[in-house]
C-alpha cells in the first residue's frame, strides 16, 4: 500500500471516532475504568508478594526451654540444634533479654506489663533455617528434644497471607475479566454504529474494486485506537494513584516494603497498553467480521 | 477480434426460483457499444450484475478478459471488478466528498499512490467536462453534472469495460443526448461499453448493437439495431 492509503486509512479512523463522538467516549471509559483497576491489582499483588518474601526471609523458628534447665544443659542443647539436617543459624535468647525485646516493641504500651512480678518469659532459641520449606520439619525435629517446652514459627502468618492474595487475585481477575468482555462488547457496538452509518460508502467501495482488508482497516483501526487511548488513560491514572500512595505510605508506614522501582513497574504499564490495543482489535474484528459483509 | 466477454448457456435462477436469465451465449468484442433493451424483469441488470461477478450463474459459464468469472478465488474479485467502471441511475456519488474526492477515491480503495490520483483524477473529470466543478458537492450540481462525476469515476482507472445500468433514467431528453455523445466518446477511446436503458430514442438514433431480452432470453441480437417495441 502507498503512502495515500496510510493516510487515508487513519483520516477515516479519527472521521469515523469524531462522528461517533459520545460512544467512543463511553467506550474509551470502560476500557479505562477496566485497566485502572486490572493495574490497581497488579501492583496490589507484585507488592504482597514483596510483603510475602520479606516476611519469608524473616522467617524463623522460637524455641522455648523448659525452666528448670542449668547452663550446660542450654549449650548441649544449643549443639544438638546446629548439627540438626537443615538449620542454619541458631541464637539464644535469654529470658531477660526476651522482655527487654517485648517492651520494646511494645513502645507506649508497656505500661501493661507494670502489674506482673516477675518475668514471665522462658529463655529460647531463635533457629533460622536454610530455606522456608524446611522449616515445618526442623520444627517437628526439635519439638521431641528433652528440654523443649513449645516450638513456634510464624509460618500460619505466611499461609494465611498466601489465602488473602489468593483471593485478591481471584476477585480481580474476575472483575477484570467481566470488565474486560463489556469493554469489548461497546468497543464492538461503537464499530457496528460506524460500519452502518458508512454502509452506502462500503458499498461504493465494493463496486470501486477495494479488496475485502481495505474497507475493514479503517473500522480495525478505529477499535485499536479506542483501546490504546484507554489504556494509555488508565495507565496514567494509575501512575499518579500510584505515586500518591507511595508517598503517604513512606511517611505512615516506612516499614512496609513497597515496590516503587521502574524497572518492576513497566512491564505492569506495558501491558496495559498491550491489553488496551488487544481489547480494541478483538472488539472491532467481531463488528467487522458480523457486520461487514465485503 | 477479441473478445471481452463471453456468456456460455448461462442460467441464473433465484431463490425465489424465478428465472432471470435461460440459458444465455452472448459474446461481446472488445470496443463494443451494446444496448441491453427489453422490458422490466426481463434479465438486464441481472446480466449486468454476474459480468461484475456481485452473483455466481445457477448454471453456464462467464469469461472476462480471459479469466473464468465463475471461478475466481474471492481474493481476485476486488481485482476483476477494477477492470469494470460501474454508471448507475442513481449515481451512487459520496455526497460528504467533492467531485474531486469522489473521483480519486476510485483510485485511492486501489491503492494508488497519489503522485497517480493528483495526475488521472483531473484527467477523468477533463473529459467529462467538469474540471471547473471539481470542488463542489454532489448536491451542488445538476442531475447531468451529477452523472458525468459518475462517468468520470468510472473511467478513471481505464478499465477494459464500462457497464452502465439505466444510466439516462432520471435525466431530461436534453440531458440525455448530452451524455451520449460522452458515452461515445468514450466508446471511441477504446472502451467497451454495455448500456441497459429503456430510452428507445436513444437506442434508435445511435445504431449500435442491441441485445434485446425477454423473460430471460436473448430474444434479438442486431448489428446497429433498434429498441423495437414490443420486443
Amino acid at each position: 500500500m502507498g503512502h495515500s492509503a496510510a493516510g487515508y486509512y487513519f483520516k477515516e479512523a479519527v472521521n469515523s471516532l469524531v462522528r461517533n463522538n459520545w460512544l467512543s467516549l463511553a467506550s474509551v471509559g470502560v476500557v479505562t475504568v477496566s485497566l485502572f483497576i486490572l493495574g490497581c491489582f497488579l501492583l496490589a499483588a507484585i507488592n504482597t508478594s514483596a510483603f510475602i518474601n520479606t516476611l519469608e526471609s524473616m522467617l524463623e523458628i522460637n524455641v522455648f526451654l523448659e525452666s528448670n534447665l542449668n547452663k550446660s544443659e542450654i549449650n548441649h542443647l544449643k549443639e544438638q540444634l546446629k548439627f540438626l539436617p537443615g538449620v542454619s543459624e541458631v541464637e539464644f535468647v535469654s529470658r531477660e533479654k526476651a522482655l527487654e525485646n517485648m517492651l520494646t516493641s511494645l513502645g507506649n504500651e508497656k505500661d501493661i506489663t507494670e502489674n506482673l512480678d516477675e518475668n514471665p518469659l522462658p529463655d529460647s532459641f531463635r533457629v533460622k533455617t536454610k530455606s522456608v520449606e524446611l522449616a515445618p520439619q526442623v520444627a517437628a525435629n526439635i519439638y521431641k528434644f528433652n528440654g523443649v517446652s513449645n516450638v513456634i514459627y510464624g509460618q500460619e502468618v505466611v499461609e494465611r497471607l498466601l489465602i488473602v492474595t489468593r483471593w485478591i487475585r481471584i476477585t480481580s481477575l474476575t472483575s477484570v475479566v467481566v470488565l474486560g468482555l463489556a469493554a469489548v462488547f461497546l468497543i464492538s457496538t461503537t464499530i457496528r454504529v460506524s460500519v452502518f452509518s458508512r454502509r452506502k460508502e462500503i458499498g461504493i467501495m465494493k463496486f470501486l474494486g477495494a479488496t475485502n482488508w481495505f474497507v475493514r482497516f479503517p473500522f480495525l483501526l478505529e477499535g485499536v485506537v479506542l483501546g490504546f487511548s484507554g489504556a494509555l488513560l488508565a495507565s496514567i491514572i494509575v501512575y499518579l494513584v500510584y505515586t500518591i500512595i507511595i508517598d503517604k505510605i513512606a511517611v505512615t508506614m516506612p516499614f512496609l516494603p513497597i515496590v516503587g522501582q521502574m524497572d518492576k513497574l513497566a512491564p505492569v504499564y506495558l501491558g496495559l497498553l498491550v491489553l488496551g490495543l488487544l481489547i480494541g482489535a478483538a472488539g472491532s474484528s467481531i463488528s467487522v467480521h458480523r457486520f461487514l459483509k465485503v | 477480434m477479441c473478445v471481452v466477454v463471453r456468456f456460455y448457456n448461462v442460467t441464473k435462477i433465484y431463490k425465489n426460483n424465478s428465472v432471470a436469465l435461460n440459458n444465455v451465449t452472448l459474446h461481446i468484442k472488445k470496443g463494443e457499444f451494446i444496448f441491453l433493451v427489453g422490458p422490466s424483469g426481463a434479465g438486464k441488470t441481472t446480466l449486468t450484475r454476474l459480468i461484475f461477478r456481485e452473483d455466481l450463474p445457477t448454471r453456464g459459464q462467464i469469461v472476462f478478459n480471459g479469466k473464468n468469472v465463475v471461478r475466481l478465488r474471492p481474493g481476485e474479485i476486488p481485482f476483476h471488478r477494477r477492470k469494470i467502471g460501474m454508471v448507475f441511475q442513481d449515481f451512487r456519488l459520496l455526497p460528504q466528498r467533492t467531485i474531486y474526492d469522489n473521483v480519486a477515491f476510485a483510485l485511492q480503495v486501489t491503492g494508488a499512490s497519489n503522485h497517480w490520483i493528483k495526475k488521472l483524477a483531473p484527467e477523468a473529470l477533463k473529459v467529462v467536462g467538469l474540471e471547473g466543478k471539481a470542488k463542489m458537492y454532489p448536491e451542488q450540481l445538476s442531475g447531468g453534472e451529477q452523472q458525468r462525476a459518475c462517468i468520470a469515476r468510472a473511467i478513471v482507472n481505464n478499465p477494459l469495460l464500462l457497464i452502465a445500468d439505466e444510466p439516462t433514467g432520471n435525466l431530461d431528453p436534453g440531458t440525455s443526448r448530452e451524455l451520449m455523445k460522452l458515452f461515445q466518446e468514450i466508446n471511441g477511446r477504446g472502451t467497451t461499453i454495455i448500456m441497459a436503458t429503456h430510452a428507445w430514442d436513444i437506442v434508435d438514433s445511435m445504431k449500435k448493437r442491441v441485445v434485446a431480452l425477454s423473460g430471460g432470453k436473448v430474444v434479438r441480437d442486431e448489428e446497429s439495431g433498434v429498441y423495437g417495441h414490443g420486443a
